[in-house]
């Protein structure tokens, strides 16, 4: 059992950076066909991410988040999925991989943690036959060994009482406990990447970030690259290298998680940011929610997908979509995009800003009433970034 | 687990107690004397004779008095006596119902046998050619009255053939071959309507339980499809097809009156039958209280399976 070593700071994975990386997704595009059209989950993602490091993907319900993580596994499973594009994981093509051979990295190589542990254990399986079934059929261990390994998982995740528990069946399991299982689950074959898709948002708010700081735990101290997915900023924060925001199945801004949180770019990341209650607030302030909803993924408006929201935004942006360009000279370099015609914090924005705001655009009239707030949200959001997790430290700046 | 037994005793006496008083209470309000089935035409007419009949058969005393009195009997094993044959009920009962329950066993056996793997493979493969194909002759078996179906294998395999016999019975103890013979297509009448149902309950199911996240999340553990089918999606897909199998057996007991008859087999159904027809209340009670019993006692042991299926079942239990 490794000793709890999240207060040490600074013993974070070394880069491997020896020539390709683990991952590389280049323009994936998945789309569902169904009866009333085409819907376009994702939309053009390209990402990539080393050996043992971390990345967040961050957005709304519907904007494609999950869906990305299952065509990079192809866990899109049915008659009616559609994925083009490249994903290389490992130097191997995975979407050219017959589906055998991509079964046969799925728990070994490639793993997942679901969102909803209440649901992704079979309700009438013992957890110990769940936790190493699969290091049974896929690596052919034998039953005494499968045994001896379910109890140092469940020691791993800091499930007491662990030889007992073998014999429980999940109903009889709390949620934070069974998504502990789930996540020994995925890490009993030793994969080289897991994604965790959503793992916290079914949990109860005080068991949310033991889990994330399990995760954590497991993904240092493995030296194990992982994919975190959520719709809370406040989840990568000071969790992940870098952070990927996703609106209508698009990459709107992507930047290394500090240099995200301290200049943030792209009017969504903004507010989702603002989105997010904080300590600091006064009781009963009210919450920032973003006005209107994502686009239909079956008819998306030509231009920017969040025009129709956004606070900042111009006729130029109904009319063109934005494309994914470097922002600017910041201390994210080269590996801080965004996907922005007037981006926060430049005075393009500034000036569109104070535009809608004379014309009292309704969105940007909302935003300009919580402002003061919005600000010493980006502030604390920005120092937790820095401090809330040492070891995720030395990032690709 | 104990308490559950206990439960399920108190409910079969309850369950017999009051559906031997129901049926009771039928058969003498129906119209009719039954002295009718005990006397013979000529001497129905001597008036004196039918009353010196009527009280020694007790039908003169109240209807309570005369369930009280069938019913202290009843609980020291004697149904009482045949209005027809004079026979106690028990000794007609006895050799008939090895009959007819090897009959049920086999046709549920078949049922099981030959739905479960069809309904597997079509909610597996779900709009598969096999799945429509499969679909189309449940669809079929399920239109096609038994009997018929019955009519058309006496005809094929009796008749045309002259591989087994048309009608009548072989004990097991006289000849196994002979009895399988018997056997076969009366079973197989009534298998066929059990395969249809069951392999669509069981395809509905396991189309469902696929859908479940924990079978996505067994994909993603990299375990093999026919591992997941079998041991993850089976199991929680099977408590409506326990049901129905138990509901079945259970119907069969008078499901198999129109085979019985059809293939002349001396089983339960066929003397139920003929117990109606000629008044013989007796008779038609002491096969109530058999089919209640055995309706009480297969649904208890439904519960108890469906409880080793599902764990998360005892707790309510």
């Amino acid at each position: 059992m490794p000793a709890e070593n999240a207060s040490t700071p600074g013993t974070g994975p070394v880069a491997v950076s020896a020539g390709s990386p683990l991952l590389r997704v280049d323009d994936l595009h998945t789309s569902f066909h169904v009866a009333a059209g085409e819907v376009r989950a994702v939309r053009g993602v390209s990402l990539t991410l080393d050996r043992g490091r971390t990345l967040g993907i961050v957005g709304e319900s519907g904007s494609g988040k999950t869906v990305l993580a299952r065509s990079i596994m192809r866990l899109n499973i049915g008659g009616n999925v559609s994925t083009s594009g490249n994903v290389e994981f490992e130097g191997r093509d995975l979407l050219d991989l017959p589906l055998k051979a991509m079964k046969n990295l799925w728990g070994t190589e490639l793993a997942m943690v679901f969102q909803d542990p209440m649901t992704s254990l079979n309700p009438v399986v013992r957890v110990g036959r769940q936790l190493t079934e699969h290091v049974r059929s896929n690596l052919g261990a034998g039953r005494g060994e499968a045994r001896q390994m379910a109890i140092d998982l469940l020691r791993e995740v800091r499930i007491p009482d662990a030889e007992a528990r073998l014999r429980a069946f999940p109903h009889e399991l709390s949620g934070g406990m069974r998504q502990r299982i789930c996540i020994a689950i995925a890490l009993a074959c030793e994969p080289a990447l897991l994604f965790a898709d959503e793992p916290t948002t079914a949990l109860d708010v005080t068991v949310q970030h033991q889990i994330l700081n399990l995760l954590g735990r497991e993904q240092r101290d493995r030296e194990m690259a992982m994919i975190l997915v959520t719709h809370d900023l406040g989840v990568v924060a000071g969790r992940t290298d870098d952070t990927i925001v996703m609106y209508a199945g698009k990459v709107v801004e992507q930047a290394p998680t500090r240099v995200l949180f301290t200049e943030m770019r792209h009017p969504y990341s903004e507010a989702l940011l603002r989105s997010i209650p904080r300590i600091g607030q006064r009781s009963h302030t009210r919450l920032s929610a973003i006005t209107g909803r994502p686009p239909d993924p079956i008819d998306i408006p030509p231009g920017c997908p969040f025009s129709p929201r956004c606070p900042y935004v111009q006729q130029k942006c109904r009319e063109e979509p934005p494309p994914l360009v470097a922002a600017g000279d910041g201390a994210g370099g080269a590996s801080h995009l965004s996907a922005c015609w007037y981006p926060v914090g430049t005075d393009a924005g500034r000036d569109a800003f104070a535009r809608n705001l004379a014309d009292r655009l309704p969105q940007t009239v909302v935003v300009a009433e919580g402002s003061e707030f919005a600000e010493s949200a980006a502030a604390n959001a920005a120092a937790e970034a820095t401090a809330a997790n040492g070891s995720f430290e030395g990032g690709g700046a | 687990m104990g308490r559950l037994i206990a439960g399920r005793m108190v409910r079969l006496v309850a369950t017999l107690l009051l559906v031997t008083f129901v049926t009771f209470m039928a058969t003498s309000l129906l119209p009719g004397d039954p002295v009718n089935a005990l006397i013979p035409i000529e001497a129905q007419q001597d008036r004196e004779f039918v009353e010196q009949v009527r009280e020694e058969w007790g039908f003169n005393d109240p209807l309570l008095v005369r369930y009280g009195r069938w019913l202290g009997d009843a609980v020291r094993g004697d149904l009482g006596d045949s209005y027809v044959t004079g026979r106690p009920i028990i000794d007609e009962i006895t050799p008939r119902l090895p009959v007819t329950g090897e009959l049920m066993v086999v046709t549920v056996l078949l049922g099981i046998l030959i739905g479960v793997p069809l309904g597997l493979v079509s909610g597996y493969r779900e709009g598969s050619r096999a799945d429509k194909a499969v679909s189309a002759v449940a669809q079929f078996g399920l239109s096609i009255p038994n009997f018929v179906l019955g009519l058309v294998l006496i005809y094929v395999f009796a008749i045309k053939l002259r591989w087994l016999p048309a009608t009548g019975w072989t004990r097991i103890s006289d000849s196994v071959t002979g009895n399988l013979k018997s056997v076969a297509m009366p079973a197989i009448a009534l298998a066929v309507a059990e395969v249809a149902v069951y392999l669509r309950v069981l395809r509905s199911d396991i189309i469902s339980t696929l859908k479940e996240n924990y079978i996505l999340s067994a994909r993603a553990k990299g375990l093999k499809d026919r591992f997941i089918l079998f041991r993850h999606a089976l199991r929680p897909s099977s408590l409506t097809l326990t049901t129905l199998i138990g509901l079945n057996i259970a119907g069969l007991i008078t499901g198999t009156i129109v085979i019985e008859q059809l293939f002349a087999i001396p089983g339960l159904g066929r003397r139920l039958f003929s117990a109606v027809f000629q008044r013989d209340y007796m008779m038609v009670q002491g096969l109530t209280v058999l089919l209640a019993a055995a309706y009480v006692i297969i649904n208890a042991t439904v519960d108890f399976i469906y409880i080793a299926i599902d764990p998360r079942i005892r707790r309510r239990a």
